[in-house]
Protein backbone atom coordinates (compact mmCIF):
# COMPACT_ATOMS: atom_id res chain seq x y z
CA UNK A 1 0.00 0.00 0.00
CA UNK A 2 2.92 2.46 0.23
CA UNK A 3 3.47 3.54 -2.87
CA UNK A 4 -0.44 3.73 -3.35
CA UNK A 5 -1.17 6.01 -0.90
CA UNK A 6 2.05 7.60 -1.89
CA UNK A 7 0.29 8.83 -4.89
CA UNK A 8 -3.62 8.70 -3.29
CA UNK A 9 -2.35 11.45 -0.31
CA UNK A 10 -4.92 12.58 1.58
CA UNK A 11 -4.73 15.83 -0.04
CA UNK A 12 -5.49 14.71 -3.32
CA UNK A 13 -8.48 12.43 -2.57
CA UNK A 14 -9.84 15.81 -0.34
CA UNK A 15 -9.61 17.48 -3.82
CA UNK A 16 -10.88 15.24 -5.89
CA UNK A 17 -14.18 15.13 -3.63
CA UNK A 18 -14.83 18.67 -3.12
CA UNK A 19 -12.59 20.34 -6.11
CA UNK A 20 -12.06 23.95 -5.44
CA UNK A 21 -12.88 26.72 -8.69
CA UNK A 22 -14.57 24.15 -10.71
CA UNK A 23 -16.60 26.23 -12.25
CA UNK A 24 -17.60 28.49 -15.56
CA UNK A 25 -17.16 32.35 -14.81
CA UNK A 26 -19.32 34.86 -16.24
CA UNK A 27 -16.30 36.48 -18.65
CA UNK A 28 -12.97 34.75 -18.51
CA UNK A 29 -10.60 36.61 -20.67
CA UNK A 30 -8.94 33.41 -21.58
CA UNK A 31 -10.22 30.04 -21.96
CA UNK A 32 -8.45 26.29 -23.39
CA UNK A 33 -9.42 23.28 -23.48
CA UNK A 34 -7.93 19.84 -22.62
CA UNK A 35 -8.50 16.55 -23.73
CA UNK A 36 -7.10 13.35 -23.10
CA UNK A 37 -7.59 10.44 -25.77
CA UNK A 38 -6.30 7.74 -23.86
CA UNK A 39 -9.26 7.95 -21.28
CA UNK A 40 -12.11 10.38 -22.85
CA UNK A 41 -11.18 12.88 -20.17
CA UNK A 42 -11.76 16.65 -21.00
CA UNK A 43 -11.06 19.52 -19.06
CA UNK A 44 -11.95 23.39 -19.73
CA UNK A 45 -9.56 26.25 -18.35
CA UNK A 46 -10.49 29.59 -17.51
CA UNK A 47 -8.37 32.31 -16.84
CA UNK A 48 -9.05 36.17 -16.17
CA UNK A 49 -5.75 38.36 -16.74
CA UNK A 50 -5.49 42.03 -15.28
CA UNK A 51 -2.80 42.77 -17.54
CA UNK A 52 0.17 39.85 -16.68
CA UNK A 53 -1.64 38.84 -13.60
CA UNK A 54 -3.83 35.58 -13.13
CA UNK A 55 -6.83 37.40 -11.16
CA UNK A 56 -8.46 34.20 -11.41
CA UNK A 57 -8.19 30.85 -12.63
CA UNK A 58 -11.17 27.56 -12.99
CA UNK A 59 -12.29 24.56 -14.76
CA UNK A 60 -14.38 22.44 -16.01
CA UNK A 61 -14.33 18.75 -16.55
CA UNK A 62 -14.47 15.45 -14.39
CA UNK A 63 -12.02 13.16 -14.55
CA UNK A 64 -9.64 10.54 -12.17
CA UNK A 65 -8.71 11.47 -9.23
CA UNK A 66 -5.56 12.59 -10.16
CA UNK A 67 -6.56 15.04 -13.02
CA UNK A 68 -9.48 15.85 -10.88
CA UNK A 69 -7.08 17.38 -7.88
CA UNK A 70 -4.51 18.70 -10.31
CA UNK A 71 -6.77 21.20 -11.60
CA UNK A 72 -8.50 22.10 -8.07
CA UNK A 73 -4.79 22.39 -6.58
CA UNK A 74 -3.52 24.24 -9.35
CA UNK A 75 -6.22 26.54 -9.99
CA UNK A 76 -5.81 27.56 -6.02
CA UNK A 77 -1.99 27.83 -6.08
CA UNK A 78 -2.00 30.09 -9.45
CA UNK A 79 -4.44 33.02 -8.48
CA UNK A 80 -2.53 36.30 -8.02
CA UNK A 81 0.46 34.50 -9.60
CA UNK A 82 1.97 36.23 -12.80
CA UNK A 83 2.21 34.54 -16.55
CA UNK A 84 5.92 34.06 -15.97
CA UNK A 85 5.47 32.55 -12.47
CA UNK A 86 2.99 29.97 -13.83
CA UNK A 87 5.06 28.70 -16.53
CA UNK A 88 8.15 28.67 -13.77
CA UNK A 89 5.46 26.47 -11.50
CA UNK A 90 4.45 24.29 -14.30
CA UNK A 91 8.03 23.73 -15.10
CA UNK A 92 8.67 22.86 -12.23
CA UNK A 93 5.63 20.57 -11.66
CA UNK A 94 6.56 18.74 -14.72
CA UNK A 95 9.71 17.83 -12.98
CA UNK A 96 8.53 16.58 -10.01
CA UNK A 97 6.11 14.49 -11.56
CA UNK A 98 8.12 12.76 -14.34
CA UNK A 99 10.72 12.17 -11.83
CA UNK A 100 13.44 14.72 -13.12
CA UNK A 101 14.97 16.68 -10.39
CA UNK A 102 13.68 19.82 -9.89
CA UNK A 103 15.91 21.43 -7.33
CA UNK A 104 15.69 23.59 -4.61
CA UNK A 105 14.49 27.38 -4.91
CA UNK A 106 11.94 30.03 -6.28
CA UNK A 107 9.04 28.92 -6.75
CA UNK A 108 7.83 27.00 -4.51
CA UNK A 109 5.63 24.19 -5.36
CA UNK A 110 3.49 24.27 -2.23
CA UNK A 111 0.76 21.55 -1.69
CA UNK A 112 1.96 20.98 -5.27
CA UNK A 113 4.41 18.02 -3.68
CA UNK A 114 1.74 16.15 -3.45
CA UNK A 115 2.00 14.67 -6.65
CA UNK A 116 5.57 13.43 -5.85
CA UNK A 117 3.89 9.73 -6.05
CA UNK A 118 3.01 10.22 -9.83
CA UNK A 119 6.61 9.98 -11.02
CA UNK A 120 6.37 6.32 -9.98
CA UNK A 121 3.34 5.72 -11.99
CA UNK A 122 4.07 6.63 -15.66
CA UNK A 123 0.73 6.16 -17.43
CA UNK A 124 -0.45 8.88 -14.73
CA UNK A 125 1.63 11.79 -15.42
CA UNK A 126 -0.24 12.98 -18.64
CA UNK A 127 -3.50 12.81 -15.92
CA UNK A 128 -1.49 15.39 -13.90
CA UNK A 129 0.05 17.14 -16.55
CA UNK A 130 -3.06 17.74 -18.87
CA UNK A 131 -4.78 20.74 -17.12
CA UNK A 132 -1.51 22.69 -16.52
CA UNK A 133 -0.77 21.88 -20.95
CA UNK A 134 -4.33 23.61 -21.15
CA UNK A 135 -3.45 26.61 -18.80
CA UNK A 136 -0.43 26.99 -20.69
CA UNK A 137 -2.65 27.24 -24.39
CA UNK A 138 -5.17 29.38 -22.16
CA UNK A 139 -1.99 31.48 -21.39
CA UNK A 140 -0.72 31.68 -25.00
CA UNK A 141 -4.31 32.13 -26.39
CA UNK A 142 -4.53 28.94 -28.43
CA UNK A 143 -8.09 27.89 -29.85
CA UNK A 144 -7.38 24.44 -30.79
CA UNK A 145 -7.99 21.59 -28.16
CA UNK A 146 -4.59 20.53 -26.44
CA UNK A 147 -3.87 16.77 -26.30
CA UNK A 148 -1.96 14.87 -23.97
CA UNK A 149 -1.15 12.45 -27.69
CA UNK B 1 -15.05 -27.77 -35.55
CA UNK B 2 -18.27 -28.61 -37.25
CA UNK B 3 -20.52 -27.04 -34.54
CA UNK B 4 -22.78 -24.37 -36.42
CA UNK B 5 -23.28 -22.36 -32.38
CA UNK B 6 -23.06 -18.98 -32.41
CA UNK B 7 -23.70 -18.90 -28.82
CA UNK B 8 -22.01 -21.53 -26.39
CA UNK B 9 -24.72 -24.04 -25.72
CA UNK B 10 -24.67 -24.45 -21.33
CA UNK B 11 -26.68 -27.75 -22.01
CA UNK B 12 -23.48 -29.59 -23.38
CA UNK B 13 -21.12 -27.42 -22.05
CA UNK B 14 -21.56 -28.18 -18.54
CA UNK B 15 -21.00 -31.77 -18.73
CA UNK B 16 -18.04 -31.58 -21.03
CA UNK B 17 -16.16 -28.69 -18.95
CA UNK B 18 -15.28 -30.97 -16.78
CA UNK B 19 -12.18 -32.08 -18.76
CA UNK B 20 -10.73 -28.78 -19.93
CA UNK B 21 -8.63 -28.22 -16.64
CA UNK B 22 -7.21 -24.78 -16.66
CA UNK B 23 -4.72 -25.26 -14.57
CA UNK B 24 -3.00 -27.75 -16.60
CA UNK B 25 -3.91 -24.86 -19.71
CA UNK B 26 -1.75 -22.13 -17.66
CA UNK B 27 1.45 -24.72 -17.74
CA UNK B 28 1.21 -24.04 -21.50
CA UNK B 29 1.77 -20.10 -21.19
CA UNK B 30 5.20 -19.23 -20.03
CA UNK B 31 4.49 -15.56 -19.18
CA UNK B 32 1.88 -16.70 -16.67
CA UNK B 33 4.52 -17.29 -13.82
CA UNK B 34 5.89 -13.98 -13.50
CA UNK B 35 5.04 -11.60 -10.70
CA UNK B 36 4.22 -7.96 -10.85
CA UNK B 37 5.85 -5.95 -8.15
CA UNK B 38 6.02 -9.63 -6.05
CA UNK B 39 2.75 -10.31 -6.45
CA UNK B 40 1.38 -12.75 -9.12
CA UNK B 41 0.27 -11.48 -12.34
CA UNK B 42 -3.70 -11.87 -12.80
CA UNK B 43 -4.07 -11.14 -16.06
CA UNK B 44 -8.05 -10.09 -17.53
CA UNK B 45 -6.87 -7.59 -20.58
CA UNK B 46 -7.86 -10.40 -22.91
CA UNK B 47 -10.01 -8.40 -24.88
CA UNK B 48 -6.76 -6.69 -25.99
CA UNK B 49 -4.35 -9.03 -26.32
CA UNK B 50 -3.86 -12.11 -24.96
CA UNK B 51 -0.99 -14.45 -23.76
CA UNK B 52 1.06 -16.59 -26.24
CA UNK B 53 1.36 -20.50 -25.59
CA UNK B 54 5.07 -22.33 -25.51
CA UNK B 55 4.01 -23.88 -28.77
CA UNK B 56 3.46 -20.49 -30.80
CA UNK B 57 6.62 -19.28 -29.32
CA UNK B 58 8.68 -22.27 -30.07
CA UNK B 59 7.25 -22.21 -33.57
CA UNK B 60 8.06 -18.59 -34.51
CA UNK B 61 11.86 -19.13 -33.42
CA UNK B 62 12.14 -22.74 -34.99
CA UNK B 63 10.96 -20.43 -38.35
CA UNK B 64 13.72 -17.70 -38.05
CA UNK B 65 16.85 -20.52 -36.43
CA UNK B 66 15.98 -22.64 -39.24
CA UNK B 67 13.04 -22.16 -41.70
CA UNK B 68 13.32 -18.56 -42.84
CA UNK B 69 13.17 -17.50 -46.66
CA UNK B 70 11.09 -16.07 -49.17
CA UNK B 71 8.37 -17.44 -49.95
CA UNK B 72 6.52 -18.38 -53.98
CA UNK B 73 9.34 -17.30 -55.08
CA UNK B 74 13.31 -19.07 -55.36
CA UNK B 75 13.51 -22.91 -56.07
CA UNK B 76 15.49 -23.34 -53.11
CA UNK B 77 14.85 -26.25 -50.47
CA UNK B 78 14.11 -23.55 -47.72
CA UNK B 79 11.69 -21.19 -50.38
CA UNK B 80 9.51 -24.24 -50.63
CA UNK B 81 9.64 -25.21 -47.07
CA UNK B 82 9.01 -22.14 -46.20
CA UNK B 83 6.08 -21.96 -48.51
CA UNK B 84 4.65 -25.15 -47.73
CA UNK B 85 4.48 -24.11 -43.73
CA UNK B 86 2.56 -20.44 -44.78
CA UNK B 87 0.13 -22.35 -47.37
CA UNK B 88 -0.45 -24.82 -44.44
CA UNK B 89 -1.13 -22.00 -41.97
CA UNK B 90 -3.57 -20.59 -44.35
CA UNK B 91 -5.37 -24.11 -44.78
CA UNK B 92 -5.56 -24.25 -41.11
CA UNK B 93 -6.89 -20.95 -40.47
CA UNK B 94 -9.48 -22.45 -43.34
CA UNK B 95 -10.14 -25.26 -41.13
CA UNK B 96 -10.34 -23.24 -37.78
CA UNK B 97 -13.68 -21.19 -39.49
CA UNK B 98 -15.02 -24.01 -41.53
CA UNK B 99 -14.23 -22.07 -44.68
CA UNK B 100 -14.68 -24.21 -48.11
CA UNK B 101 -11.27 -23.58 -49.39
CA UNK B 102 -8.31 -22.31 -48.39
CA UNK B 103 -8.15 -19.59 -51.14
CA UNK B 104 -11.06 -17.71 -49.57
CA UNK B 105 -8.38 -17.15 -46.29
CA UNK B 106 -6.18 -13.82 -46.95
CA UNK B 107 -3.68 -13.33 -44.45
CA UNK B 108 -3.67 -9.36 -43.08
CA UNK B 109 -1.63 -7.55 -40.64
CA UNK B 110 -5.14 -7.55 -37.83
CA UNK B 111 -8.83 -7.89 -38.10
CA UNK B 112 -8.25 -3.59 -38.58
CA UNK B 113 -6.36 -4.48 -41.97
CA UNK B 114 -8.93 -6.73 -42.88
CA UNK B 115 -12.06 -4.50 -42.91
CA UNK B 116 -10.00 -1.69 -44.43
CA UNK B 117 -9.57 -4.38 -47.25
CA UNK B 118 -13.27 -5.24 -47.19
CA UNK B 119 -14.20 -1.33 -47.19
CA UNK B 120 -11.17 -0.17 -50.04
CA UNK B 121 -11.75 -3.14 -52.21
CA UNK B 122 -15.47 -4.48 -52.15
CA UNK B 123 -17.18 -1.55 -50.98
CA UNK B 124 -15.59 1.41 -52.39
CA UNK B 125 -16.16 0.22 -56.07
CA UNK B 126 -19.51 -0.84 -55.56
CA UNK B 127 -20.95 2.53 -52.82
CA UNK B 128 -22.67 5.73 -54.78
CA UNK B 129 -23.85 8.67 -53.74
CA UNK B 130 -27.03 7.88 -51.27
CA UNK B 131 -25.81 4.33 -50.83
CA UNK B 132 -25.51 2.92 -47.28
CA UNK B 133 -23.09 1.23 -44.83
CA UNK B 134 -24.89 -0.37 -41.89
CA UNK B 135 -22.79 -0.69 -38.56
CA UNK B 136 -24.30 -0.93 -35.16
CA UNK B 137 -23.58 1.34 -31.88
CA UNK B 138 -21.03 -1.89 -30.59
CA UNK B 139 -18.41 -1.48 -33.16
CA UNK B 140 -14.89 -1.19 -32.32
CA UNK B 141 -13.65 1.75 -33.65
CA UNK B 142 -12.12 -0.40 -36.29
CA UNK B 143 -15.20 -1.26 -37.42
CA UNK B 144 -16.36 2.10 -37.67
CA UNK B 145 -13.35 4.42 -39.02
CA UNK B 146 -12.66 2.24 -42.70
CA UNK B 147 -16.64 2.42 -43.55
CA UNK B 148 -16.44 6.65 -42.70
CA UNK B 149 -13.60 7.05 -44.75
CA UNK B 150 -15.02 5.35 -47.58
CA UNK B 151 -18.78 7.00 -47.59
CA UNK B 152 -16.52 9.88 -47.28
CA UNK B 153 -14.85 8.95 -50.78
CA UNK B 154 -18.10 7.79 -52.40
CA UNK B 155 -20.36 9.81 -50.51
CA UNK B 156 -22.01 7.13 -49.09
CA UNK B 157 -23.92 7.08 -45.61
CA UNK B 158 -23.30 5.58 -42.43
CA UNK B 159 -26.30 4.20 -40.95
CA UNK B 160 -25.91 2.82 -37.35
CA UNK B 161 -27.93 0.04 -35.29
CA UNK B 162 -29.00 1.01 -32.15
CA UNK B 163 -28.42 -0.86 -28.96
CA UNK B 164 -30.78 -1.29 -25.88
CA UNK B 165 -29.95 -0.35 -21.97
CA UNK B 166 -28.62 -4.15 -21.85
CA UNK B 167 -26.20 -3.59 -24.47
CA UNK B 168 -28.44 -5.84 -26.80
CA UNK B 169 -28.42 -4.96 -30.80
CA UNK B 170 -32.37 -3.69 -31.34
CA UNK B 171 -33.21 -6.40 -33.97
CA UNK B 172 -36.16 -4.25 -35.16
CA UNK B 173 -34.57 -1.01 -35.75
CA UNK B 174 -32.06 -3.49 -37.62
CA UNK B 175 -35.07 -4.49 -39.96
CA UNK B 176 -36.07 -1.15 -40.72
CA UNK B 177 -32.67 0.43 -40.81
CA UNK B 178 -31.83 -2.63 -43.53
CA UNK B 179 -33.12 -0.90 -46.78
CA UNK B 180 -32.67 -1.08 -50.53
CA UNK B 181 -29.72 1.49 -50.40
CA UNK B 182 -28.19 -0.83 -47.93
CA UNK B 183 -25.09 -1.83 -49.86
CA UNK B 184 -22.87 -3.90 -46.72
CA UNK B 185 -23.64 -4.67 -42.58
CA UNK B 186 -20.80 -4.68 -40.94
CA UNK B 187 -21.10 -6.79 -37.44
CA UNK B 188 -19.29 -7.45 -34.35
CA UNK B 189 -19.85 -11.77 -33.82
CA UNK B 190 -18.92 -10.22 -30.00
CA UNK B 191 -18.78 -6.87 -28.68
CA UNK B 192 -15.24 -6.23 -27.31
CA UNK B 193 -15.99 -3.47 -24.69
CA UNK B 194 -19.68 -5.11 -23.37
CA UNK B 195 -19.04 -8.87 -24.07
CA UNK B 196 -22.49 -9.07 -26.02
CA UNK B 197 -22.80 -11.99 -28.16
CA UNK B 198 -24.99 -10.94 -31.21
CA UNK B 199 -26.97 -13.01 -33.07
CA UNK B 200 -24.99 -12.66 -36.31
CA UNK B 201 -26.44 -15.97 -38.25
CA UNK B 202 -29.93 -14.06 -37.21
CA UNK B 203 -28.46 -10.95 -38.60
CA UNK B 204 -26.75 -12.78 -41.65
CA UNK B 205 -29.90 -14.15 -42.57
CA UNK B 206 -32.06 -11.22 -42.74
CA UNK B 207 -29.65 -9.51 -44.99
CA UNK B 208 -29.48 -12.31 -47.37
CA UNK B 209 -33.24 -12.15 -47.81
CA UNK B 210 -32.32 -8.06 -49.51
CA UNK B 211 -29.43 -9.65 -51.06
CA UNK B 212 -26.85 -7.64 -48.31
CA UNK B 213 -23.77 -8.76 -47.82
CA UNK B 214 -22.24 -9.25 -44.39
CA UNK B 215 -18.96 -8.44 -42.66
CA UNK B 216 -18.44 -10.40 -39.34
CA UNK B 217 -16.13 -8.20 -37.20
CA UNK B 218 -14.72 -12.03 -35.20
CA UNK B 219 -11.55 -10.46 -33.63
CA UNK B 220 -12.98 -11.21 -29.75
CA UNK B 221 -15.19 -14.42 -30.87
CA UNK B 222 -11.94 -16.18 -32.51
CA UNK B 223 -10.61 -17.05 -28.85
CA UNK B 224 -13.88 -17.65 -27.66
CA UNK B 225 -15.86 -19.81 -29.39
CA UNK B 226 -16.34 -22.27 -32.91
CA UNK B 227 -16.96 -20.30 -35.13
CA UNK B 228 -18.49 -21.79 -38.60
CA UNK B 229 -18.51 -19.32 -41.78
CA UNK B 230 -20.43 -21.08 -44.36
CA UNK B 231 -23.18 -22.23 -41.39
CA UNK B 232 -22.88 -18.40 -40.76
CA UNK B 233 -23.41 -17.40 -44.62
CA UNK B 234 -21.68 -14.52 -44.03
CA UNK B 235 -19.43 -12.80 -47.16
CA UNK B 236 -16.52 -11.97 -44.81
CA UNK B 237 -15.69 -12.60 -41.49
CA UNK B 238 -12.08 -10.98 -39.74
CA UNK B 239 -10.26 -12.52 -37.07
CA UNK B 240 -6.73 -11.35 -35.71
CA UNK B 241 -3.90 -13.54 -34.77
CA UNK B 242 -2.93 -11.79 -31.35
CA UNK B 243 -6.24 -11.95 -29.77
CA UNK B 244 -6.58 -15.85 -29.89
CA UNK B 245 -3.32 -16.60 -28.70
CA UNK B 246 -1.03 -16.22 -31.77
CA UNK B 247 1.36 -13.13 -33.31
CA UNK B 248 0.72 -9.58 -33.54
CA UNK B 249 0.93 -8.31 -36.45
CA UNK B 250 -1.21 -11.80 -38.44
CA UNK B 251 -4.90 -11.41 -39.04
CA UNK B 252 -7.23 -13.38 -41.34
CA UNK B 253 -10.16 -12.11 -43.56
CA UNK B 254 -12.41 -14.63 -44.73
CA UNK B 255 -13.84 -14.08 -48.42
CA UNK B 256 -16.36 -16.09 -49.68
CA UNK B 257 -14.29 -17.58 -53.14
CA UNK B 258 -17.18 -15.60 -56.09
CA UNK B 259 -17.12 -12.31 -53.89
CA UNK B 260 -13.23 -12.61 -53.43
CA UNK B 261 -12.37 -13.35 -57.17
CA UNK B 262 -14.59 -10.20 -58.43
CA UNK B 263 -12.79 -7.84 -56.01
CA UNK B 264 -9.84 -5.28 -57.03
CA UNK B 265 -7.19 -5.58 -55.28
CA UNK B 266 -6.08 -3.84 -52.00
CA UNK B 267 -2.56 -2.81 -52.63
CA UNK B 268 -0.11 -3.37 -55.35
CA UNK B 269 3.31 -4.90 -55.53
CA UNK B 270 4.71 -7.83 -55.58
CA UNK B 271 3.37 -11.39 -54.98
CA UNK B 272 -0.30 -9.85 -56.14
CA UNK B 273 0.90 -9.68 -60.09
CA UNK B 274 0.83 -12.73 -62.41
CA UNK B 275 2.59 -10.16 -64.95
CA UNK B 276 3.84 -6.67 -65.16
CA UNK B 277 4.66 -4.40 -68.25
CA UNK B 278 4.67 -0.84 -67.71
CA UNK B 279 1.20 -0.98 -70.52
CA UNK B 280 -0.35 -3.85 -68.20
CA UNK B 281 -0.23 -5.48 -65.50
CA UNK B 282 -2.21 -8.90 -64.92
CA UNK B 283 -3.42 -9.05 -61.35
CA UNK B 284 -2.73 -13.09 -59.17
CA UNK B 285 -5.50 -15.47 -58.54
CA UNK B 286 -7.21 -15.10 -55.23
CA UNK B 287 -5.83 -14.63 -52.53
CA UNK B 288 -2.41 -13.80 -53.53
CA UNK B 289 -4.41 -10.87 -54.91
CA UNK B 290 -4.17 -9.44 -52.17
CA UNK B 291 -1.26 -10.14 -50.29
CA UNK B 292 1.00 -7.48 -52.11
CA UNK B 293 4.94 -7.41 -50.68
CA UNK B 294 6.16 -9.89 -48.34
CA UNK B 295 3.66 -11.16 -46.20
CA UNK B 296 4.25 -11.91 -41.65
CA UNK B 297 5.41 -15.55 -42.71
CA UNK B 298 6.56 -16.50 -39.46
CA UNK B 299 3.39 -14.51 -38.27
CA UNK B 300 0.80 -17.08 -40.44
CA UNK B 301 3.05 -20.08 -39.63
CA UNK B 302 2.76 -18.45 -35.67
CA UNK B 303 -1.06 -18.27 -36.01
CA UNK B 304 -1.36 -22.32 -37.51
CA UNK B 305 0.14 -22.94 -34.34
CA UNK B 306 -1.82 -21.23 -32.27
CA UNK B 307 -4.73 -22.96 -34.21
CA UNK B 308 -3.45 -26.80 -34.06
CA UNK B 309 -3.24 -25.64 -29.83
CA UNK B 310 -6.80 -24.71 -29.77
CA UNK B 311 -8.02 -27.47 -31.34
CA UNK B 312 -6.26 -29.53 -29.27
CA UNK B 313 -7.73 -27.94 -26.06
CA UNK B 314 -11.40 -28.10 -28.09
CA UNK B 315 -13.30 -24.57 -28.58
CA UNK B 316 -16.51 -25.94 -27.42
CA UNK B 317 -14.75 -26.77 -24.56
CA UNK B 318 -13.00 -23.28 -23.49
CA UNK B 319 -16.48 -21.75 -24.25
CA UNK B 320 -17.98 -23.76 -21.76
CA UNK B 321 -15.22 -23.34 -18.91
CA UNK B 322 -15.55 -19.33 -19.85
CA UNK B 323 -19.23 -19.37 -19.37
CA UNK B 324 -18.91 -20.36 -15.96
CA UNK B 325 -16.30 -19.00 -15.09
CA UNK B 326 -17.88 -15.49 -16.35
CA UNK B 327 -21.05 -16.22 -14.09
CA UNK B 328 -18.58 -16.54 -11.26
CA UNK B 329 -17.04 -13.23 -11.91
CA UNK B 330 -20.62 -11.65 -12.61
CA UNK B 331 -21.46 -12.61 -9.28
CA UNK B 332 -18.54 -12.14 -7.26
CA UNK B 333 -18.49 -8.08 -8.58
CA UNK B 334 -22.33 -8.14 -7.90
CA UNK B 335 -21.32 -8.98 -4.37
CA UNK B 336 -19.17 -5.88 -4.38
CA UNK B 337 -20.90 -2.57 -3.18
CA UNK B 338 -21.34 0.01 -5.44
CA UNK B 339 -19.81 -2.10 -8.35
CA UNK B 340 -22.54 -1.62 -11.09
CA UNK B 341 -21.95 -3.67 -14.68
CA UNK B 342 -21.97 -1.89 -18.03
CA UNK B 343 -23.56 -4.41 -20.74
CA UNK B 344 -25.74 -7.23 -19.27
CA UNK B 345 -26.92 -9.21 -22.49
CA UNK B 346 -28.40 -12.53 -22.06
CA UNK B 347 -25.71 -13.83 -24.45
CA UNK B 348 -22.32 -12.77 -23.20
CA UNK B 349 -18.83 -13.87 -23.71
CA UNK B 350 -16.74 -13.46 -20.62
CA UNK B 351 -16.25 -9.42 -20.69
CA UNK B 352 -17.33 -7.78 -17.61
CA UNK B 353 -17.42 -4.22 -18.37
CA UNK B 354 -17.99 -1.85 -14.71
CA UNK B 355 -17.47 0.66 -12.89
CA UNK B 356 -16.39 1.26 -9.16
CA UNK B 357 -19.22 3.97 -7.05
CA UNK B 358 -17.77 7.22 -8.38
CA UNK B 359 -14.17 6.34 -9.16
CA UNK B 360 -12.47 6.79 -12.40
CA UNK B 361 -11.66 3.78 -14.06
CA UNK B 362 -8.01 4.77 -14.26
CA UNK B 363 -8.31 5.10 -10.68
CA UNK B 364 -9.11 2.09 -10.48
CA UNK B 365 -6.43 0.58 -12.96
CA UNK B 366 -3.62 2.01 -10.88
CA UNK B 367 -4.78 0.29 -7.64
CA UNK B 368 -5.39 -3.17 -9.33
CA UNK B 369 -1.94 -3.05 -10.68
CA UNK B 370 -0.45 -3.12 -7.54
CA UNK B 371 -2.00 -6.02 -6.74
CA UNK B 372 -0.93 -7.55 -10.29
CA UNK B 373 -4.12 -7.10 -11.83
CA UNK B 374 -3.90 -5.92 -15.30
CA UNK B 375 -7.47 -4.87 -16.32
CA UNK B 376 -8.50 -2.55 -19.37
CA UNK B 377 -9.54 0.84 -18.37
CA UNK B 378 -10.74 3.53 -20.63
CA UNK B 379 -13.41 3.54 -23.53
CA UNK B 380 -11.85 0.61 -25.41
CA UNK B 381 -11.72 2.06 -29.01
CA UNK B 382 -15.32 2.23 -28.64
CA UNK B 383 -16.25 5.94 -27.97
CA UNK B 384 -19.83 5.71 -29.45
CA UNK B 385 -20.92 2.94 -26.40
CA UNK B 386 -19.10 4.77 -24.11
CA UNK B 387 -21.48 7.79 -25.44
CA UNK B 388 -24.64 5.59 -25.58
CA UNK B 389 -24.09 4.87 -22.07
CA UNK B 390 -23.02 7.89 -20.78
CA UNK B 391 -19.61 7.20 -19.81
CA UNK B 392 -16.10 8.07 -20.51
CA UNK B 393 -14.96 5.04 -19.74
CA UNK B 394 -15.05 1.93 -17.69
CA UNK B 395 -13.17 -0.76 -16.08
CA UNK B 396 -13.08 -3.90 -17.84
CA UNK B 397 -12.00 -7.77 -16.99
CA UNK B 398 -12.15 -10.05 -20.25
CA UNK B 399 -11.11 -13.30 -19.60
CA UNK B 400 -9.70 -16.41 -21.20
CA UNK B 401 -8.86 -20.07 -21.20
CA UNK B 402 -6.23 -19.67 -18.84
CA UNK B 403 -8.01 -17.57 -16.11
CA UNK B 404 -9.26 -19.39 -12.71
CA UNK B 405 -11.73 -18.51 -10.11
CA UNK B 406 -8.93 -17.76 -7.45
CA UNK B 407 -7.75 -14.66 -9.96
CA UNK B 408 -11.29 -13.51 -9.55
CA UNK B 409 -10.98 -13.63 -5.83
CA UNK B 410 -7.90 -11.62 -6.30
CA UNK B 411 -10.09 -9.47 -8.45
CA UNK B 412 -12.61 -8.80 -6.03
CA UNK B 413 -10.14 -8.42 -2.93
CA UNK B 414 -8.45 -5.95 -5.03
CA UNK B 415 -11.70 -3.91 -5.38
CA UNK B 416 -12.19 -3.82 -1.91
CA UNK B 417 -8.95 -2.41 -1.58
CA UNK B 418 -9.74 0.46 -4.16
CA UNK B 419 -12.93 0.65 -2.01
CA UNK B 420 -10.52 1.54 0.79
CA UNK B 421 -8.32 3.47 -0.74
CA UNK B 422 -10.97 5.80 -1.60
CA UNK B 423 -12.77 5.94 1.74
CA UNK B 424 -15.58 4.46 0.22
Amino acid sequence: MTELTDLYQELILDHNRSPRNRRRPAVPSRKAEGYNPLCGDRVTVYVSLDGEVLKDVSFEGSGCAISTAAASIMTQGLKGKSVGEARALFEKFRRLVTGDPAGDGEPELGKLHAFGGVSRFPARVKCATLVWHTLMAALNDREEVVSTE
Amino acid sequence: MTTTATTPDPSTGSTKAGSFDPIRARRDFPILTRTIGGKPLVYLDNAATAQKPQVVIDTICRYYESQNANIHRGVHRLSVDATRAYEQARAKVAGFISAARPEEIIFVRSATEAINLVAQSYARPRLGAGDEVLITTMEHHSNIVPWQIVCQQTGARLRVVPINDAGELEMEAYDKLLGPRTKIVAVAHISNSLGTINPVKEIIAIAQRQGVPVLVDGAQAAPHLPIDVQALGCEFYAISGHKMFGPSGIGALYGRFDVLDAMEPYQGGGEMILSVTFDKTIYNHVPHKFEAGTPNIAGAIGLGATIDYLDTLGLDKIAAYEQGLLDYTTKTLASIDGVRLIGTARHKAAVVSFLVGDIHPHDVGTILDQEGIAVRTGHHCAQPVMQRFGLTATVRASLALYNTESEIDVLGAGLRTVLEVFGS
